[in-house]
């Protein structure tokens, strides 16, 4: 009995119905126990117990024929009976016998009880009734055999509800199990502990899962954070107590309780947002490395976080949203009124003048950090993902997902079904995303039906005037289906494209008339229907189809579709004023036939045609309505008595009937066919809710975004070196794994080479400087501009934190890393006080300078590796600004300096003035970009330090790898080559044996099964003055091999393509190499000056100007440097100002000068100059520079 | 009269009313049932219930619940709508009840139907449900009622491993693999015999838990341990197509999968390299591939699980051309005239890469005005089921100097409208040793562990979801 002890803690008489349920298990045939006195708290045992079972209890013992030994042989002859009796069994009434299984229970023989474990969880399954059972099994919880076990705790959790007082029985074995040494039983011991849904346990399972909730095993952890769910809805009353349980899970840092605690933090405290600002920044980083079902949760989490507290991105898209919303069905001006909206909004948006949206850093890195999970195997990720990115990305970015929801569509239909449904939501909204994937929605003759439908809707909602003609022929197939169904969904697609594009109308129009005389009676109804929609638009112009659809009330019996013709004869009586009496007869001839619906157009018609016709239709109208007046239907002498009152005057008819006319031929709206799933994105995609376009219990409703973003700061952790796991180094998918550092050792060596540089200063300032930094970033609390610095700065931490797999060594590396940095950070402020004369035109620069600094951090590139070397660069660019910022005060003070050769003296002065500490700072400033210092450096050390240079390839195309920047183009398919494919690309150096051609590397690949021989090439044919120097031939390329090889081509300074023959030695290949207009160039070294003088030369004619807006994600300077070197073969020229970027090149034939100049304002707005001796290629540059910006 | 009921609705409507009576009392049983568990009411939201598996005839076979027992009556909506549909794809995945939400799933001629009671990502449950399919078809080698009906133990205790309270709790096969064994051939024909004679005191099972240590990583499981260490990947690509009357591509995409077998020992940790990553336009991975590697580098590394698993799906950037293997001329004609019709369908290899197409097979759907067929086919040989009106013709390899051909006459039900429509046909067809978008691996190494493993790669092309509209 020391089991018993342990449930000490029960409730008194709790402990006593224990007792005595035992002691009637035990002595079966003491069947009058003192707990059986009728008493209130014990009497629902009681019942639990009625005769039936205490009956089996006693007989238990004493039906005992079939012995252990016996179940040996007669196992199949046992399955036999089992299944007989549970037939019997189904009819509850009848008393149950499961003796048998009671005798296996009670052996001591472990596979005997394991059998009838077996059949009971098999009769469980079935659905079958073994609650009678229940004394037998629940003595084996304790059974040492580990099978057994798991088998009882299945009949346990299912039915210890229905039998509480026995269930008690099991609890001290769970208890038990809660100590047990192995991580498995103390998981499982909990799991079903909090399963048995018996109140009276509350207290323990509330110690059980705290206690858990603070195991050195995760996964027991996990259980605890699953269990907190069930015990709530247990007892509600538990709910502060499970918050804090909740709290301290929250910030766990496996990856494995975090889904699980997120769940049940849904479950129990939704409404505890601020629970989650400390651990925001950890779960973003941790997403990748949870299981599946984890990240749906906290995915669906975040979003409803992130609305609560950062501000909409679209904010400014979003006040103008009116305007925009009103031309998506526009017809006819669309497009242009599209262009004229941009126009509109931008210059709306500039005049507003409203503060500069700027991403809360970490509103950035919730997006940056699911954007990998559209990549997940489960389409639930993927689709968590893709809601998460419509709600809250911005409008730019959010096209991103279309890729991946198109890639669900593969999957099983009920996952397309699903999918469909949100992508139809999100095609009304942002019709753009979708529609390079038009195709990908086009039905197959084998979707079932509801798939068809939706996809069906999807199209029609892309339909717009470029596409419509190819939509419109895919509806023609569609129309031909067997599934009738389907062809009526097309019909009204196809009204829908007809109202929505007007330049179709006709078209759509003709195309149902034919419908008419389709055979299917279906088809034809649908289509009169459609029709009569369409006509109400425009009827003026279709008499002739009214008077078409007219014959067709002899033949058409849909009543729907008769009626829709009647109301469009009446309607439009005036235009068929020769018809419409005559149909009025017939309709008359067989009005008492006609279904009601028909019945009430008849009446209408014959009212209207009196109206306007009174001359020749007043004895039918009187007919009809003499019919009507004596109908079924009650509604339709209703609807007669009415209609006479009005239209026949009398006497005693009122004031209303003078306006007859007025009130039945008033110009009705036409209908407006819109989208079922209009304004469906109200409710959270993906949820259920949105799939039923109704609330479903317990749908939490997506925030609006706030007006203001409320404090930031909040999110702020303290930064401490995290010790991680090993588990969690192992299974962190971050991680680079060890063998691949092997390049990034390597520039670790070289970055020793820089080592000198910094450690003087790391020197000097010692580990005070560096944990005074820490702390600083860790308060958040200082001036605007600190806090905002040192926001950047966890925030990078963070997300090292989570990459982070390293040794020690590496580890201490970046500490020492993070600390430079943070440093550098410090430093400016330092620096500022030591400048004694601020102006505010410094202050301004400063502003700038930290406004871009977020949006830098920003555009941070995913990959461990880059984020190095990113970091290294940001490191570096804040040091230039800091030197320009110095050099800015230094002009200030010696402003009277002649302007000729200012740079120089400057740097002169800088170095005079400047400590050699100072200097060492700044000097291996990695990029020789922006310091005028380096102006006066030869432009061989220029060079050199480009080669020092960690961030790869910002300034010259010279550091740029070229196979990795390249584009390369086709110039062989596969297909076509018989296997031989060929590709090529610019490689961007100098051709060798001639300077005024341009290299082309040329990319072999043998996809044949055989060799190919003798590859060469032929026959060249150029326009005049083109040269080309051919590339030696290639003997033998062996099958699935690849060579390349180099020729150089002169272009003369034109794109005109090369022509030649490709030869093998059984085929020839007509080829051409086309350049593009940037790979005519190349870069030649300018300074700043030299740059200035020749654009003064190359004005007026020469100079082309293009004002344009960049790109969301082209707004630093680092990928404008990136972009326009990929698009151009051009070098960067040091400049002055961040806010230009100036690019210099000669082409390649004639050496004439290109200059290019990207100059950036506000709001992403630019300005592009490119000055060329030769015109033609200025404006081909300007163009392609200019896609190359706002792609 | 309201622009929005159409046609279509009121006719539903109708039937709706003659069937009044009927759905009626299928209401009650459920009301009743909520009645009695009105604590349900307040219980706080779980995400599944339970979950019942039906069969195509409408029997429920197996029923499991995560809380509280919610009667069978629940399961008379999805059973109504079944009825109602013609195919049984064409059941709605999601239902409503008045008090329970229907999810349900149709794989291999079962349904998994689960009830939900509050708001959930319908998606969630859904794939879900397709795990808990393939987690089935894992461990028993196929996932039908009779099997299902046959290892009921293991299925339930699998079920109660992969959901607790109604959150996944454990989906990965190589853990479940830990806890809960899978039935051998050899091990059940002992547990019958054997054992119980035998040995009575040993059970299929080992007394204890494994190792009491749950492996590192989410998806293998620990001390793994082969004599022969192999490693083998297959590249499967399937065209995915439609064409129209006269052969041109209205649309066509490749798709591509990786699966992979991996029997190593130990950690090892992998890294997959291919010839032209570029193909590859869109992927998905299973979650233990390194995503920021595949964006730096373009390479797949990963600590594999232990077994079969899907490495990675991919979609072929659409600028490149799709390869069609065949082609095919069809005409399939109805006269307006005598109730018959004609059909011809001849297919030849049109861009195979020297390679030989097998296992074609065309399957047409015809329309049910068609009675019967009387056909040829130069190979191959065909049946048509009168039943579901499906024609299918096997061919099997696709001999290049003599394209196969398939003539013969349509009978037509006679007095029947002549088909309006022209049924379309669904290619199946496999070409070994190709990836049709020309994909190569490059490479695979090992990191982590010191045997040298066997690696084998193989190829395939399929038709995926190929049809020819006629």
């Amino acid at each position: 009995m020391t089991t018993m002890q342990k449930l000490l803690q029960l409730p008194v008489n709790a402990v006593n119905i224990v007792k005595t349920v035992q002691s009637q298990v035990q002595g079966q045939e003491e069947d009058k126990s003192p707990v059986l006195t009728p008493d209130g708290g014990q009497q629902t045992w009681y019942n639990a117990l009625q005769p039936d079972e205490l009956r089996h209890l006693r007989s238990g013992g004493s039906g005992g024929g079939f012995g252990g030994g016996g179940g040996g042989g007669g196992g199949g002859d046992q399955e036999e009976r089992a299944v007989l009796e549970e037939g019997g069994g189904s009819f509850q009434n009848q008393p149950l016998r499961h003796d048998d299984l009671k005798e296996m229970l009670d052996s001591n023989k472990d596979s005997l009880k394991l059998e009838a474990m077996k059949r009971i969880v098999a009769m469980v399954a079935r659905g079958k009734n073994a609650s009678d059972l229940f004394p037998a099994v629940v003595k084996n919880v304790a059974c040492k055999n580990i099978e057994v076990k798991k088998l009882v705790y299945v009949y346990l959790v299912r039915y210890a509800e229905e039998q509480q007082d026995l269930a008690l029985l099991s609890i001290s074995t769970f208890q038990r199990g809660l100590k047990d040494p192995n991580q498995l039983i103390r998981a499982s011991a909990l799991r079903v502990l909090s399963s048995i849904r018996v109140t009276i346990i509350v207290p323990i399972m509330m110690l059980a899962i705290k206690e858990a909730a603070s195991d050195m095993s995760p996964y027991v952890r996990k259980t605890a954070a699953h269990a907190i769910p069930k015990l709530y809805s247990l007892d509600p009353e538990q709910k502060d107590q499970l918050i804090e349980v909740i709290e301290k899970l929250l910030a766990d840092k496996t990856t494995l309780v975090a889904g699980s605690v997120v769940m049940a933090f849904e479950e129990v405290c939704p409404e505890r947002i601020d629970l989650i600002h400390k651990n925001y920044r950890k779960l973003c980083n941790l997403l990748i490395d949870v299981e599946e079902w984890g990240q749906v949760v906290i995915i669906n989490m975040l979003t409803r976080y992130a609305r609560t507290q950062f501000l909409n991105p679209n904010i400014n898209e979003s006040l103008l949203e009116e305007g925009g919303e009103k031309t998506f069905y526009g017809s006819e001006e669309d497009e242009d009124e599209d262009d004229e909206d941009k126009d509109k909004k931008a210059e709306v948006a500039t005049m507003a003048k409203r503060k500069p949206y700027v991403m809360d850093p970490d509103h950035r890195l919730l997006l940056r950090n699911t954007k990998p999970l559209l990549q997940s195997r489960n389409a639930a990720v993927v689709m968590a993902v893709a809601q998460l990115y419509f709600h809250l990305a911005p409008k730019a970015e959010v096209g991103v997902i279309a890729k991946a929801l198109v890639r669900l569509l593969r999957s099983h239909s009920e996952v397309q079904y699903v999918v469909l449904q949100n992508v139809a939501t999100m095609t009304i909204k942002r019709r753009g995303m979708f529609e390079p994937y038009l195709k990908s929605f086009y039905i197959r003759s084998t979707d079932p039906t509801q798939i068809k439908v939706l996809k069906l809707e999807v199209l029609t909602n892309l339909a717009n005037e470029t596409n419509i003609s190819t939509i419109l022929r895919e509806f023609q197939t569609y129309i031909k289906s067997m599934d009738k169904d389907f062809v009526a969904a097309t019909i009204q697609a196809i009204g829908r494209c007809a109202t929505n594009i007007g330049e179709v109308r006709d078209t759509c129009l003709n195309g149902l008339v034919q419908l008419l005389s389709n055979r299917d009676e279906l088809v034809v109804a649908e289509s009169v229907v459609v029709i009569k929609k369409l006509l109400q638009m425009q009827p003026e112009k279709h008499s002739d189809i009214i008077k078409h659809m007219a014959k067709l009330i002899d033949n058409i019996q849909v009543p729907m579709a008769r009626a829709s013709i009647l109301w469009l004869i009446g309607e439009y009586c005036e235009h068929v004023p020769k018809i419409s009496p005559d149909v009025l007869r017939k309709m008359a001839k067989s009005f008492t036939n006609e279904e009601d619906i028909v019945k009430l157009q008849i009446i209408n018609l014959a009212a209207k045609l009196y109206l306007t016709n009174s001359k020749q239709t007043k004895l039918l109208t009187q007919y009809v309505l003499n019919l009507a007046k004596y109908d079924q239907n009650y509604d339709i002498r209703d609807r007669a008595r009415f209609i006479r009152q009005l239209i026949v005057p009398t006497e005693k008819s009122g004031a209303l009937s003078k306006y007859a006319k007025k009130l039945f031929l008033a110009l009705k709206p036409a209908p407006v066919l819109e989208s079922p799933f209009k304004d469906r994105d109200h409710f959270q995609l993906g949820s259920l809710s949105h799939l039923l376009n109704a609330k479903a219990g317990g749908y939490q409703e997506l925030p609006d975004w706030p007006e203001a973003a409320p404090d930031p700061s909040v999110r702020n952790v303290e930064v401490k070196e995290s010790v991680f796991t090993l588990l969690e180094r192992v299974t962190t998918l971050t991680s680079v794994p060890e063998w691949t550092k092997c390049s990034s050792r390597e520039k670790r060596k070289e970055k020793k080479v820089e080592k000198p540089f910094y450690s003087d200063s790391e020197g000097e300032s010692g580990p005070t400087e560096s944990a005074d930094s820490e702390s600083d970033s860790a308060n958040g609390s200082e001036s605007v501009s600190g806090s905002e610095v040192s926001g950047s700065g966890s925030e990078s931490e963070e997300s090292e934190e989570g990459s982070e797999s390293e040794e020690e060594e590496e580890e201490e590396d970046e500490e020492k890393d993070k600390k430079k940095k943070k440093k550098e950070l410090k430093k400016k402020p330092v620096q500022e006080s030591e400048s004694e004369q601020s102006s505010e035109e410094e202050e301004e620069e400063r502003k700038h300078e930290r406004k871009s600094k977020p949006r830098k951090s920003d555009s941070e590139t995913e990959s461990g590796d880059e984020e190095e070397s990113e970091s290294e660069s940001s490191q570096s660019e804040s040091d230039e600004s800091e030197s320009e910022a110095e050099v800015k005060k230094k002009k200030k003070a010696a402003q009277s300096k002649p302007p000729a050769k200012p740079v120089k003296t400057d740097g002169k002065k800088e170095k005079k003035e400047m400590s050699l500490l100072d200097l060492d700072d700044f000097e291996p400033a990695p990029s020789p970009q922006v310091t005028p210092v380096n102006s006066f450096l030869s432009s061989s050390l220029v060079t050199d330090l480009e080669g020092l240079s960690l961030s790869d390839s910002v300034l010259s195309p010279a550091t740029i790898a070229p196979s990795s920047a390249l584009k390369s183009y086709e110039l062989l398919h596969r297909i076509t080559g018989e296997g031989l494919s060929v590709e090529y690309c610019f490689s961007r150096q100098p051709f060798s044996p001639d300077a005024n051609m341009v290299a082309v590397q040329i990319q072999f690949t043998n996809n044949a099964t055989s060799d190919t021989k003798n590859l060469h090439m032929e026959d060249v044919k150029l326009q005049s003055g083109m040269r080309v120097k051919e590339f030696p031939e290639i003997e033998l390329l062996p099958a699935g091999e690849t060579t390349t090889a180099v020729m150089g081509i002169d272009f003369c300074d034109s794109t005109q393509a090369a022509n030649f023959q490709l030869c093998t030695h059984t085929r020839k290949f007509f080829v051409s190499i086309q350049p593009p207009v940037g790979e005519l160039m190349r870069p030649i070294f300018l300074t700043e000056n030299e740059f200035k003088k020749e654009q003064g030369q190359l004005m007026g004619m020469n100079e082309i100007t293009e004002r344009l807006t960049l790109d969301v994600k082209c707004r630093n300077e680092h990928t404008i440097v990136q972009r326009v070197t990929t698009a151009a073969n051009l070098s960067r020229v040091p400049c002055g100002s961040d806010k230009e970027c100036r690019f210099a090149g000669r082409t390649v034939t004639s050496s004439s000068l290109v200059l290019v100049t990207v100059a950036t304002k506000e709001e992403g707005a630019a300005q592009l100059t490119v000055n060329c001796e030769k015109m033609v290629i200025g404006t081909m540059l300007v163009k392609d520079i200019l896609q190359a910006l706002t792609q | 009269m309201s622009t929005k009921r159409n046609f279509i609705d009121l006719q539903r409507h109708l039937k709706d009313r003659t069937r009044g009576a009927f759905s009626a009392a299928h209401t009650l049983l459920p009301y009743w049932h909520r009645v009695t568990h009105q604590w349900q009411l307040e219980s706080a939201a779980e995400m599944i219930h339970s979950l019942f598996l039906i069969n195509h005839t409408g029997d429920i076979f197996l029923e499991k619940h995560w809380k509280s027992v919610i009667s069978r009556g629940v399961c008379d909506y999805f059973l109504e709508v079944k009825e109602k549909a013609v195919e049984p794809e064409n059941v709605p995945p999601v239902l409503q009840t008045p008090h329970h939400y229907l999810i349900s799933i149709y794989r291999d001629k079962l349904f998994f139907l689960s009830v939900i009671q509050t708001e959930v990502p319908p998606l969630f449950v859904i794939e879900f449900l397709h795990r808990v399919a393939d987690t089935f078809q894992d461990y028993f080698g196929e996932c039908s009622e009779s099997i299902i009906k046959d290892n009921v133990v293991t299925v339930y205790e699998l079920l109660e491993e992969m959901l607790d309270n109604g959150f996944p709790l454990a989906t990965e096969s190589n853990i479940l693999k830990e806890m809960i064994k899978p039935p051998t051939i050899l091990r059940s024909v002992v547990n019958t015999l054997t054992v119980l004679l035998f040995f009575p005191g040993s059970s299929n099972v080992g007394d204890k838990l494994p190792t009491g240590q749950l492996s590192n990583i989410p998806w293998r499981r620990a001390a793994v341990k082969y004599t022969n260490n192999e490693a083998y990947f297959d590249v499967i690509e399937e065209i995915d197509a439609i064409l129209d009357k006269s052969g041109m591509t209205v649309f066509a995409e490749i798709q591509g999968v990786i699966e992979a077998c991996t029997r190593l020992s130990g950690m090892p940790d992998l890294t997959l390299s291919f010839m032209n990553p570029r193909l590859l336009d869109d992927v998905s991975f299973h979650p233990c591939v390194r995503f920021k590697r595949w964006e730096s580098e373009r390479v797949l590394s990963f600590i594999p699980p232990d077994g079969n698993f899907t490495l990675m799906t991919y979609h072929v950037s659409s600028q490149n051309l799709v390869a069609i293997p065949v082609y095919v001329k069809q005409n399939i004609s109805f006269f307006e005239t005598g109730s018959c019709g004609r059909l011809d369908i001849t297919i030849g290899p049109k861009q195979t890469m020297g390679k030989m197409v097998e296992g074609l097979m065309v399957t047409v759907h015809m329309p049910k005005a068609v009675l019967s067929v009387n056909l040829t086919a130069s190979q191959g040989n065909y049946t048509y089921d009168l039943a579901t009106k499906v024609l299918v013709w096997d061919i099997g390899k696709l001999n290049p100097q003599k394209p196969p051909n398939l003539r013969g006459t349509l009978s037509v039900q006679s007095g029947a409208p002549r088909p309006e429509e022209n049924p379309a046909l669904d290619i199946k067809l496999k070409i070994q040793q190709l990836a049709i978008s020309g994909l190569k691996v490059n490479r695979l190494d090992m990191y982590g562990e010191k045997y040298k493993p066997f690696k084998g790669v193989k190829y395939m092309t399929k038709a995926g979801k190929f049809q020819v509209r006629t």
